[in-house]
């Protein structure tokens, strides 16, 4: 029942229909369910590539191609639609000029920017007065993670209580990015439950960035608005690595290491 | 009279093929033997060679030793300019043109030679013709190679003096086998091509087989040697630490990323050369008036297609491999290369990808039209687009979303919480699995398309065919998931491993089934070559400028991240360019490579059917 009613629309309104259709959902889905729209920027290539897709389930035949081309190659060729042609030819380039005119209106909103959010660290930095090597540099703690699990365990809750000292107004006590100075601060603060945070990279990277913070930002992508503390100049080196043990066992994230 | 002179003829040209061949061979053999005398392989003598330089290094201070030079250090003084020209984009479009056609040149012979051996197998004539319509297009995209590879060594020489004194000192063995084994090559391509229709013949063929033998053997033997150039500026070796070269030849070229580089663009060039050929048969169908050159052409696109797709399905793999042989060399380079500066290419990487997958794909159903046959699998194809566009939306989806402020204080952050987990790598391998199994698949269902299984067990075949496809399937969803989120790094990069086999044994599992369960099939209809619309043929080109779009700006993301380095960590760049560009700068300057790539190859496509066209000048000559 359903098909033959679906069969009687002509196919390029069908088309439109399933891209429509698809776009309303998603909206629905990720803004008015899940509380999480989904940005223009990546609205506009995900319903690209739906259209796309769409335009090669109906055309890949000959019979789905003409049945899509066929109200076009009416109201181009059928002199009975003048009058429609007329509307849509004044209709499509208003379209048009109307959507690049909104476009490059000038507003009051910052332009967006690509943020580089892992910078690449250098191969060596200074802090503490020595140079440390990126390469080799390891969390000196971790080890008793296996061969000493109370001290560990200490260590983990000492890295905890410096956190929460110093930390959290920025990153959250759920280290979710979302701490009372985060709406403040743009770029937002790093969320580390964040698969793509903290679980991407070595302790190593995150003592450099903690150590040195924004102004010991590489050079590329410059210039950087972070406002993460030198944090060098306030913790001491073994607290900064306490820190970090404490970052990773909160999250429930393994540091990033290349053998087990 | 005629017929014993011209067979004499045959047989003494033969004998004298056979003996340049010989010579070829011989030469070719050598190699090693006069590489060992000149310590080039030998690793007693380069061990020696090494350890006496260190001793040089070592005794700098001694009189009688000269210390061996390092990198040069170089100051903006030691650039040429030359008013007008901007010396690195020119570097990089001619480069990155040469390496363009280079690809090209070396994939086709690759190809050509099974076509040409599946043609001896099956003694069918047409595969034989194809694969000399396939060398004739790449014949003349040979020269231009050629051209574009001098005008490339004489832009360095002029603009970048000092690093090509630096690269030829340290690679000056490989850099002399490499113009010779360059004369092997054209040697070799030569007899090849002229002697197509010469060596005919059940002992002839195998001779002109052999030929392309030596000729692929010679030209991947200097992409590998090229390739050791490239990776040594990334990962050097068998320098010090002040760039002083050692002595070992082998040790320079083994370096770190020599391997991943080698692999990835053998089996890019064959992907690569098929999608270019893929377009000239399209460019042939398009124009062709006769029914019979539309069905040549079209049964040519296909091949190329075939060609194309069989070799893309691999390349997802070779490239992970690389960028994770490139983060285990360097963490800087690995972050500068996927999470750095250089993501926002990725993304248009992925999107360039996922377009390689739609339009191989497009072209395959289009082409089920060839058959009255298809028509009962047409209902399924609207599936595989729905999961083909589905894994390819979350094969492009960035980790970091570019934000208005507004979207920013509605996301809470720069992350989604239900997209951002798409973002990184564990969900990119999960789905482009999924994409290549659904590409074999489409491939799977154009092979039915005109028969049908007259074996007893075809049911139960068929039964097997969808379970593998459901356990693979179940299964790289659970290696995805749970060891990419749930687990840490290791196994996160460890997981991709058994994805990918899963995939590959799927593939070939299926069709393997395949093929016992349609042996003896019956046609039920006809496949009508020349019957496919226009519009699969812009499939073919879609692939080729896709393909070509993406090799630039790869191309550029693996240069770039050595950042301000000629050699990374040893010879700094000093020029007035040692920046990194802006993306929309890279962006077009890749773009402008592309338009004038494609603008040469069809001149190429032109000139190749140019042979063909003879005119009567009524009037001109003496009668």
């Amino acid at each position: 029942m359903m098909g033959r009613l679906l069969s009687r629309i002509p196919a390029l309104l069908r088309a439109a229909l399933v891209v429509v259709g698809i776009y309303l959902a998603a909206t629905a889905i990720f803004s008015g369910l899940l509380g999480q729209p989904i940005p223009a920027s990546l609205m506009t290539m995900y319903m690209f590539f739906v259209i796309v897709g769409v335009f090669m389930a109906f055309t890949f035949t000959e019979e789905g191609a003409r049945a899509m081309a066929a109200p076009i190659r009416a109201l181009v060729e059928n002199p009975a639609l003048r009058p429609v042609r007329n509307i849509v030819f004044l209709l499509v380039p208003l379209a048009a000029g109307a959507f690049t005119y909104t476009k490059m209106l000038p507003s009051l909103e910052a332009p967006v920017e690509l943020r580089t959010i892992h910078p690449a660290p250098p191969s060596t930095f200074k802090a503490y007065g020595k140079r440390y090597d990126l390469l080799t540099l390891e969390n000196p703690f971790r080890k008793y993670e296996k061969e000493d699990p109370e001290r560990f365990r200490a260590l983990v809750a000492e890295g905890g209580k410096i956190y929460i000292r110093n930390c959290q107004f920025c990153h959250g006590d759920k280290l979710n990015g979302r701490g009372p100075f985060a709406p403040a601060l743009n770029p937002v603060p790093l969320n580390f439950q964040d698969v793509g945070t903290i679980a991407q990279l070595q302790e190593s990277y995150l003592f450099w960035r903690i150590a040195t913070g924004g102004p010991g930002l590489p050079e590329e992508a410059a210039p950087w608005i972070s406002s993460m503390p030198v944090w060098q100049n306030f913790l001491k080196e073994d607290e900064i690595w306490k820190v970090i043990l404490f970052l990773y066992d909160y999250t429930g994230h393994r540091p990033r290491a290349w053998e087990k | 009279m005629n017929g014993p002179r011209r067979s004499r003829t045959a047989r003494g040209g033969l004998r004298a093929g056979l003996l340049l061949l010989s010579a070829l061979m011989a030469l070719l053999l050598a190699l090693p033997a006069l590489s060992g005398a000149l310590g080039l392989a030998n690793p007693a003598l380069a061990g020696e060679a090494s350890s006496a330089a260190s001793e040089v290094v070592g005794n700098a201070s001694a009189a009688t030793a000269t210390p061996a030079p390092g990198a040069p250090k170089t100051t903006l003084a030691d650039y040429p300019r030359i008013r007008g020209v901007n010396s690195r984009v020119l570097v990089w479009l001619v480069a990155q043109l040469h390496l363009w056609f280079a690809a090209f040149v070396l994939a086709v012979p690759i190809f050509v030679f099974i076509i040409e051996a599946i043609g001896m197998k099956t003694r069918d004539k047409r595969y034989d013709e194809m694969a000399y319509e396939f060398i004739k297009v790449s014949i003349t995209a040979y020269s231009l190679t050629a051209i574009l590879g001098g005008l490339l060594l004489f832009s360095l020489l002029v603009f970048y003096p000092q690093l090509t004194a630096y690269l030829t000192r340290v690679f000056k063995e490989s850099m002399f086998y490499y113009a010779l084994l360059f004369f092997i090559e054209s040697a070799a391509l030569y007899l090849y091509y002229y002697g197509w229709h010469w060596l005919q013949g059940p002992f002839a063929k195998w001779v002109h087989l052999t030929i392309g033998l030596v000729l692929n053997a010679a030209g991947t033997t200097l992409m590998f040697l090229a390739n050791a150039w490239v990776t040594f500026m990334m990962s050097p070796a068998g320098v010090d630490s002040a760039g002083a070269y050692l002595g070992d030849p082998w040790a320079a070229i083994h370096n770190y990323l020599w391997n991943p580089i080698n692999l990835h663009r053998f089996i890019a060039n064959i992907a690569y050369g098929g999608s270019i050929v893929g377009a000239y048969a399209a460019f042939r169908f398009l124009t062709a008036t006769r029914a019979e050159d539309k069905a040549h052409y079209d049964w040519m696109g296909y091949t190329a297609n075939f060609i194309a797709i069989a070799a893309l399905l691999p390349l997802p793999f070779a490239g992970y491999y690389l960028a994770a042989e490139i983060y285990a060399y360097s963490q800087q380079m690995g972050i500068t290369l996927m999470g750095g500066i250089f993501a926002w290419l990725f993304i248009i990487q992925a999107v360039l990808i996922g377009t390689l997958f739609l339009s191989a794909n497009y072209y395959l159903w289009c082409g089920m039209g060839r058959s009255e046959g298809a028509a009962r699998y047409n209902r399924f194809i609207k599936y595989i687009v729905i999961v083909l566009v589905g894994a390819f939306l979350v094969w492009f989806t960035p980790h970091t979303l570019v934000l208005t402020n507004e979207e920013l204080k509605a996301l809470g952050g720069p992350y989604h919480t239900y997209l951002g987990p798409l973002g990184i790598m564990p969900a990119k391998n999960t789905a482009v699995n999924i994409m290549i199994l659904f590409t074999a698949l489409s491939f799977l269902i154009y092979r039915r398309a005109n028969r049908v299984p007259t074996v007893s067990w075809a049911a139960r075949g068929n039964a097997i065919q969808v379970a593998l496809y459901g356990a693979g399937i179940l299964n790289i969803f659970f290696l995805g998931i749970y060891h990419g989120y749930f687990t840490n790094t290791v196994y996160k990069v460890a997981s991709s491993i058994p994805q990918v086999m899963t995939t590959l044994i799927v593939i070939a599992a299926s069709l393997v089934i395949d093929a016992f369960i349609y042996r003896r099939a019956r046609e039920i209809a006809p496949l009508r070559w020349g019957r496919i619309p226009d519009r699969a043929q812009y499939a073919l080109f879609l692939l080729a400028i896709a393909f070509t779009w993406l090799m630039g700006l790869m191309g550029y993301i693996r240069s770039g991240i050595r950042q301000h380095w000629h050699v990374v960590g040893i010879m700094r760049d000093n020029s007035a360019d040692a920046i990194t560009p802006t993306l929309g700068f890279a962006a077009n300057v890749v773009s402008a490579g592309t338009i004038l790539f494609m603008a040469l190859v069809i001149f190429v496509f032109w000139l190749s059917e140019l042979g063909a066209r003879k005119v009567q000048p009524a009037g001109y000559w003496q009668e």
